[in-house]
């Protein structure tokens, strides 16, 4: 998990020292910590498609390259705003397997309907 | 004019439609003594929209239902729009271009004792700045012959809430209702986790449920689903009307919601309005559901 530790640092650089404090609090507990990091923008998510392991804990870490979203998995009674300008984390162990449907549950304009995606947990 | 039941139900049978009654417990003796009326509830009209895969006549869809309406051959008390009024822009110049033409269409409406509502399409992009310019407020309440009807937003807000000081609002409201006062509720999205995958659910609905729940006669209806819909939460019917526009597939019943095609065989089939007649002996709603063109 080099790519993400590295990842994190530079997250650390640009995003300030309360959120780099509570990032490495996280890191020195769980060294292991999966990040899944999930784009949004008009009217797609990127990826659309995750797998996960049940059981296995990952945080999201969501940004969109427009305007505000937002990132709902109703089965798993979760869901995320997405800020432009942030980095929006959000934990999820899935607790079982199957194929989840995932959304934006804020209106972004023509097109937010089909704006979806699953997650599949194994 | 008033009609009875009997009358509206031959009426209702005239039209071949089905008859969908909406039956509630708990008394409505406050009731006794109003008139028996109906009105009618159009929803989903998306003005603007193009796709002619679902709707080769999305300009001319609303006209027919108009004249529909006009043609009906007992005149509603009252019509209600439930959202969607028009197809969704991001160009606020466009957007207001939209509702106009949808207002000027409407007002060819005989009876001129219209409710607008928004729907996400209208008014999520601008907090429903746009939609307040042309209609007024997004949530308001009226009262008609002993039912007291409440339109409550849940669309201005992009996030899909009511929202604090709106549920205030009606908190304040229903304090002022004797527990079995006949209430009808007019709303865009569900009230209820319908389709939370499908975005057919309001954030904070719940909490507008647990407020009406104390009271006896409640019913809901609404529009966003594009088709009909009819459930409980406890004693509560929540009622979804058909669109003016496409039809969508039943709740979870494939991956995705996509519009369901035209078929040309069956032009507008999934498509209509409803007639509602509120019995008040019982606190009864009769839904009637009416075809854009008769077959
Ligand atoms: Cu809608
Ligand atoms: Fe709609």
């Amino acid at each position: 998990m080099s790519v993400d530790v590295q990842r994190r640092r530079m997250l650390c650089a640009s995003t300030g020292i309360a959120l780099c404090a509570a990032l490495g609090a996280g890191l020195s507990a769980r060294a292991e910590e999966k990040v899944i990091r999930v784009s949004a923008r008009k009217f797609v998510f990127t990826p659309s498609e995750i797998a996960l392991k049940k059981g296995e804990p990952v945080v999201f870490e969501f940004t969109t390259q427009d305007v505000f979203m937002g990132f709902n998995l109703p089965e798993f009674k979760t869901r995320s705003d997405i800020v432009p300008g942030k980095v929006m984390r959000m934990p999820l162990t899935p607790d079982r397997a199957g194929t989840f449907t995932f959304l934006c549950d804020v209106f972004c304009g023509d097109g937010h309907e089909s704006m979806s995606g699953k997650i599949v947990v194994t | 004019m008033t009609i009875d039941r009997r009358q509206f139900l031959k009426l209702s049978a005239l039209g071949g439609g089905a008859v969908f009654a909406s039956s509630l417990a708990g008394c409505a003796s406050m009731s006794a003594g109003e008139p028996d009326f109906y009105f009618v509830q159009l929803s989903d009209t998306h003005w603007g929209f193009s796709g002619p895969a679902v709707n080769p006549d999305a300009r001319g869809t609303l006209p027919k239902a108009i004249a529909a309406v006009n043609a009906l051959s007992v005149e509603p008390d009252f019509i209600v729009f439930t959202g969607d009024l028009t197809h969704t822009t991001d160009d606020p110049v466009e957007r207001r271009k939209r509702l106009k033409e949808f207002k000027e269409i409407a007002s060819g409406l005989k009876n001129k004792t219209v409710h607008f509502m928004a729907g996400e399409h209208d008014a999520a992009l601008d907090n429903g700045a746009a939609w307040k310019e042309f209609f007024g407020e997004t949530h308001y309440t009226f009262d008609h012959k002993g039912v007291h009807f409440i339109a409550v937003d849940n669309v201005s807000d992009p996030a899909a809430r009511i929202g604090e000081e709106q549920l205030a609002w009606l908190k304040a409201d229903l304090a002022r209702q004797p527990k079995d006062a006949r209430i009808v509720v007019l709303t865009h999205r569900p009230l209820f986790d319908l389709a939370p995958e499908w975005d057919w659910a309001t954030r904070d609905g719940a909490q507008a449920i647990d407020m009406l729940m104390p009271f006896s006669n409640v019913t809901v209806f609404y529009g966003h689903i594009h088709q009909e819909n009819h459930q409980m939460t406890g004693h509560i019917a929540h009622h979804s009307a058909k669109s003016l526009i496409f039809p969508l597939p039943a709740p979870k019943s494939q991956p995705k919601r996509d519009p369901i095609k035209w078929d040309a065989a069956a032009p507008y089939r999934g498509l209509g309005f409803r007639e509602v007649e509120a019995e008040a002996k019982d606190a009864k709603y009769d839904i009637k559901e009416m075809p854009v063109v008769k077959a």
